[in-house]
């Protein structure tokens, strides 16, 4: 049976101020009853294409078709009309309301009813096996419950080309398979279904066919039945690449950090960190693995001095003479001052490591504007050490007085880094320090981490593309809902392994982690 | 057969652009002003009757008066409306930057002015002349700051909207005007102005003093801004307040550190106007300058040197236009129009610097 | 006396809940209002221009609906006006609220008192105030059976018609909030732009409707204080800072137009109460006018302190939407 275009793009171009091309003479075109992967490195573009057929961008050239009707989508409002329905990575939810005022809101036709509504929900819910409280408001819900919200809501407006963003990256392997079910039921019932995604296995097992895009342009598409895995990879990063981190062996370790049951309760009350007990050592890196959200930025917050502890210890052993130092419930400006040097890079690096409106110099002023007795700043450091980050790093920037906001992605993380390295730290916490970086960047940080670790300092890496932990780290640590649920040899484990571990259930993750 | 079908589509749209160099967006600026005043122009020929270049020069006698033939009297009172206007300006900017919006320069200045009051009042004739000058400029930062504590220590602990409270804080000390008024006119409803405690004369010029106090103050907060260890905790707090709490800067405390600067000056300005001014108080003091000076604060851009520049153009329209409704029989309000469509389209203009509106190119047909 | 007491509270805190409950709907599609000070003097003032228009042409034969509805519409115009200039400012051209606001008072203000002033002139009358008695008089009729029913009757049914019309409005605007389509999609606008687009809502256009019905509800509370509480008597200034009291009652009533109904008489008798309290001198009654901004931050501080989610401001208030930020 020949199918039916339900989606064609022609010649889409987008652009984001003057420097920045989104996307570039995109050709696409989806069909109905099949899943479509859109596959792309981070900054590919993948998401911009899809707002722009969902109506949160429109368009700088080029035309959307829609069951071969040229379609002129200027708001989601013009996107329900044509059936096309988003579910975004971040999830367009109101907090203060409830899941089923969520779901119709927005709905023009028939008569407000909420009652009615919550009926209708009730039965999409039970067609597809959704587990949903209508009544239940937004804030206390889970990730998933809200995803599922976001599901149900495109359904409920009746729509039959669905776009998925993401959708499985703060979701546990089982939430996953159990989405993909409903997704190839639907695919079934003749929906389109494209899903953004740059994990190649969840391609591989999932979709009919695959679109790949690399840096805003279409690469090609091709049937998820005649390719494999590397090349898809091939397609994505436009050369085959292996994917080869140099890995020395770690020299003279000694124990730097000892964690002891740490326990952490959020405003909220739920104990975001329970119990966790590890060990990091001087010339090692030792990865953190997990589902989003599992307790990583906590940990990493608490060893840094920024979380409140409801219980347990953080001892910081000086290399130079051995004593113990007791970090627990100390400012960062009382930890530097023990002489503990401790270098974070956060995950979120324009919001919390670096302020996007100040220039380099600044940003590189952050760590150090309290040297001194002076009541006023010393810029000339700061300034030397910026222009040494800057060719050293080899950062692109105007010059040392750019606002780093106006950097790309790449060039922030090297600032941010090179800046926390400047420190020469003796342990150094990096949170997914690769996001959405492209190979070049990725392997500057990487070469940048191995240095370090050469140098004897204890790395924290917290990571999520399990490849890049298993090829990088020297043990690697599982965190779930908070806890530490196993530590491996990087050198010897298999990704499946830590799949398995990252969702080991409470009952049986009472294991402690002490190298 | 080829049908040519036509699509609705818009005919822009808009996009943010960060590209503007800074002569290109003074240069908007300053066009909207010219354009504005113009415009201003234009309302006054349509009330007066009187040309455009009339009017303008009745603006300008306003304010400047006969200063060809020596007479500096107006040019006098002009500088003093200016100081101020930004000293309260001033005094708002380090709140401003740390995206405390300190709605409650009005209230700071009166409580200030009022300590002042008190001082003059109750020790002018006991205490001798340097020391009470003393004392009154520092119970009037004392209580400025105070005022601006209260919001600050509740924002900082509870996240208290600051907007709000500094709001009421303004009425709050309203009523403790009127009612230390009341107390101390004996029922009149006017204290008469005191001769002890007034701010030195400098040449016999009453308003020289005060004029100096503020430019030093301009000095010392564009250097506080821009150079201290205290300005650059103040800019990391308001562009982010996680990184402030990344690198170990105490949020809360910066908050009422600044806050109580904030509070301070704006106590100075209460005793410009009391000590240096009036020699007397009223609940009409500030007279509203604490609400004209957030909308200089900002239209300056939070520089202080523009910030001259910026109250000098308010004091001008405020001088000159008020000249002209007194020339023309108009109401004394026209000069709060005038100065509201200014600053309505310099508030406005902020769009072009910050957005650019683009143009499809392109038409699009389909055969179908 | 108690019932006095009442009444006079009462009249005193309906152009406050005219204010308030207009600021409510603005703030609730996330704008942050404070140009409400400024449009309820426009809206009186332009009522108080159709007032005095329709009294000259009248001379003297004045029909009762003509002279209540001129009068109306001229507020609700006018007041919609200023509306438009706020949100085409902070809507369209994203300029930044509370400078908006506070330029829009400025503004607002001088108008009045310009057009106030001029009016005075034009009635070459030896006092700075012009008065519409006649116009008032229709504003002010009462309910027939008022005195009829003793205390109650006064309490429930003495009051003009623009009183209940705001009972009505507040009610009206609760029941559009929280019970239909046009009020989930008006609140979702106000608590996360970035989703009400996704699901379709034009917002840019509920920004302008709520900015806009709010002015003209504020007016309202403009002409309400002149033809009714001040007997039809404009001078200028005598509004005074009611503007901004409607602003503090929003706080007060938690961003619910049915507690605003029950704040304004609170605000009422607060403002009220150092008329009726023996024995007090003039200094320390104006201490008792502090009273209505003492609670509203009172009521601030507790609702920020326990932080319940139902409780707080509109999550995006005072922040500008644009699409296609990123």
């Amino acid at each position: 049976m020949e199918k039916k275009p339900a989606i064609e793009l022609k010649n889409i171009t987008k652009r984001f101020g003057a420097r920045v091309i989104a996307n570039k003479n995109v050709n696409l075109t989806a069909y109905r009853g099949e899943i479509l992967s859109i596959l792309g490195e981070n900054g590919s573009g993948k998401t911009t294409l899809m707002n722009m057929i969902s109506g949160i961008y429109f368009p700088d050239e080029g035309q959307i078709f829609v069951d071969g009707e040229e379609a002129v989508i200027l708001s989601p409002k013009d996107a329900f009309s044509y059936r096309i329905g988003m579910i975004h990575q971040h999830f367009k939810l109101v907090d203060v309301f409830s899941a089923a005022e969520n779901i119709v809101l927005g709905i023009e036709d028939g008569k407000y009813n909420l009652k009615n509504s919550i009926k209708d929900i009730t039965a999409i819910s039970e067609q597809y096996g959704f587990d949903i409280q209508p009544e239940k408001k937004i804030y206390s819900m889970s990730v998933s419950e809200k995803q599922t919200v976001e599901i149900i809501k495109v359904l409920y407006r009746g729509a039959d080309i669905l776009i998925l963003d993401e959708p499985t990256a703060v979701l546990t392997p089982q939430e996953t398979e159990k989405l993909f079910n409903i997704l190839r039921n639907m695919r079934d019932d003749g929906k389109c279904i494209i899903i953004i995604t740059h994990k190649l296995h969840e391609v591989l097992s999932l979709s009919d066919r695959v679109a790949v895009l690399r840096k805003g342009e279409y690469v090609g598409t091709v049937n998820t039945a005649e390719t494999n895995e590397s090349e898809l990879t091939e397609m994505m990063v436009g050369k085959k690449v292996e994917l080869n981190i140099h890995r020395s062996e770690p020299k003279n370790s000694v124990d730097r950090l000892q964690v002891n049951g740490l326990t952490c309760v959020d405003r909220q009350g739920a104990t975001v960190l329970d119990d966790v007990s590890f060990t990091a050592k001087s010339g090692e890196i030792l990865g953190i693995a997990g589902i989003a959200g599992s307790g990583q930025r906590e940990l990493l917050e608490a060893i840094a001095g920024l979380q409140h502890l409801s219980n347990g210890e953080i001892t910081y052993i000086n290399p130079n003479d051995g004593k113990l130092e007791n970090l627990r419930d100390k400012t960062p400006v009382q930890i530097r001052d023990m002489g503990v040097r401790l270098s974070f890079v956060p995950e979120d690096r324009l919001g919390m490591g670096l302020v996007g409106n100040m220039d380099i110099v600044d940003n590189m002023l952050l760590r150090s504007y309290t040297k001194g007795k002076s009541i006023f700043l010393q810029r000339k450091a700061p300034k030397d050490l910026a222009m040494k980050i800057i060719k050293d790093l080899e950062v692109v920037t105007p010059g040392a007085n750019t606002p780093v906001r106006r950097l790309s992605g790449g060039n922030v993380q090297k600032v941010l880094v090179g800046r926390e390295i400047a420190a020469s730290p003796t342990v150094l916490m990096v949170a997914y320090p690769v996001r959405g970086l492209d190979i070049n960047s990725s392997y500057t940080i990487y070469n940048l981490l191995n240095e370090q670790k050469e140098k004897g300092v204890a790395i924290i890496f917290v990571g999520e593309d399990l490849d890049v932990l298993v090829e990088l780290c020297d043990r690697i640590m599982v965190i779930g809902s908070g806890r530490i649920t196993g530590v491996v040899d990087a050198r010897t484990t298999t990704k499946e392994e830590i799949g398995l571990l990252m969702t080991k259930s409470k009952e049986d993750g009472k294991e402690t982690a002490n190298g | 057969m080829a049908k040519v079908k036509h699509h609705r589509e818009p005919l822009f749209h808009i996009v943010k652009r960060d590209d503007m160099v800074w002569w290109q967006a003074w240069l908007v600026r300053i066009a909207t002003i010219v354009i504005s005043v113009f415009l201003m122009g234009l309302l006054s020929k349509m009330l007066t009757e009187k040309s455009l270049l009339e009017t303008f020069e009745i603006m300008y006698r306003g304010v400047f008066g006969r200063i060809e033939t020596g007479s500096t009297v107006m040019l006098w009172k002009y500088l003093q409306e200016i100081a101020i206007l930004l000293c309260l300006a001033l005094a708002l900017t380090p709140a401003f930057k740390m995206k405390f919006w300190n709605c409650g320069a009005e209230g700071q200045a009166l409580i200030g002015g009022f300590a002042s009051m008190i001082c003059m009042i109750e020790l002018g004739k006991t205490l001798s002349y340097p020391v009470l000058l003393a004392v009154i400029a520092v119970t009037s930062m004392l209580a400025g700051a105070l005022w601006g504590l209260i919001p600050a220590v509740f924002k900082a602990l509870f996240n208290t909207n600051e907007t709000l409270f500094t709001l009421m804080m303004n009425y709050i000390a309203t009523q403790i005007i009127a009612y230390y008024v009341y107390l101390k006119g004996g029922g009149s409803n006017i204290i008469q102005p005191v001769a002890e405690g007034n701010l030195p004369t400098i040449g016999g010029n009453r308003y020289l003093v005060n004029i100096l106090v503020v430019a030093l103050l301009t000095v010392f907060v564009y250097v506080y801004l821009k150079y201290s260890k205290h300005g650059y905790e103040i800019s990391v707090v308001g562009e982010s307040q996680n990184t402030a709490r990344y690198i170990g800067i105490n949020v809360k405390k910066v908050i009422i550190r600044t806050m109580a600067i904030s509070g301070a000056l704006c106590g100075v300005a209460g005793m410009l106007l009391v000590a240096g001014t009036d020699h007397s108080i009223n609940t009409n003091t500030v007279g509203g300058q604490g609400f004209t000076a957030i909308m200089v604060s900002w239209l300056g851009q939070f520089n202080p040197f523009i910030m001259v520049f910026m109250t000098g153009l308010i004091c001008f329209l405020r001088l000159g236009a008020g000249k002209v409704a007194d020339t023309c029989m108009l109401n004394s309000a026209f000069a709060d129009i005038v100065v509201g469509i200014v600053i309505l389209c310099v508030v406005g203009c902020e769009f072009l610097i910050r957005y650019s509106i683009k143009f499809r190119h392109g038409k699009k047909e389909v055969k179908a | 006396m108690i019932t006095q007491f009442i009444c006079r509270a009462i009249l005193l805190g309906v152009p406050l809940l005219y204010g308030s409950t207009g600021e409510i709907i603005t703030e609730k599609s996330g704008h942050l209002n404070l140009g409400i000070p400024g449009i309820m003097y426009v809206g009186a003032i332009s009522g108080v221009i159709g007032a005095f228009l329709y009294e000259g042409a009248a001379a003297g034969a004045m029909n009762g609906v003509l002279a209540v509805l001129i009068p109306f519409i001229c507020a609700v115009v006018g007041s919609i006006l200023m509306g438009l200039i706020y949100s085409f400012l902070t809507v369209t051209l994203r300029a930044n609220q509370n400078v908006t606001g506070l330029a829009i008072t400025t503004f607002g203000i001088g108008l009045g008192n310009f057009f106030g002033g001029s009016l005075v002139k034009l009635t070459s009358s030896d006092l700075p105030s012009i008065a519409l008695t006649k116009t008032s008089a229709f504003f002010s009729v009462k309910l027939p059976f008022a005195d009829s029913l003793g205390a109650v009757g006064e309490i429930l049914f003495s009051h003009d018609f623009l009183t209940y019309l705001a009972i009505i409005i507040a009610v009206l605007a609760s029941f559009v909030l929280n019970k239909t389509r046009v009020g989930l999609n008006l609140r979702s606008v106000g608590e996360n732009p970035a989703t009400a687009d996704a699901a379709g809502i034009n917002v840019t256009k509920y920004k302008y409707l709520a900015t806009c019905a709010g002015s003209a509800i504020a007016g309202l509370g403009g002409l309400q204080y002149v033809m009714s509480y001040a007997n039809g008597v404009w001078s200028n200034n005598a509004f005074g800072d009611r503007g901004w009291m409607a602003i503090a009652l929003v706080i007060f009533a938690l961003w619910k137009p049915s507690f605003a109904i029950f704040g304004s008489f609170v605000f009422g008798a607060l403002c009220n109460a150092n008329n009726y309290i023996q024995g007090l001198g003039t200094e320390t009654q104006e201490l008792f006018k502090m009273l209505p901004y003492v609670v509203t931050i009172v009521v601030l501080i507790i609702t920020s302190m326990r932080k319940k989610r139902e409780h707080q401001p509109p999550a995006s208030l005072g922040i500008s939407y644009f699409r296609e930020d990123r």
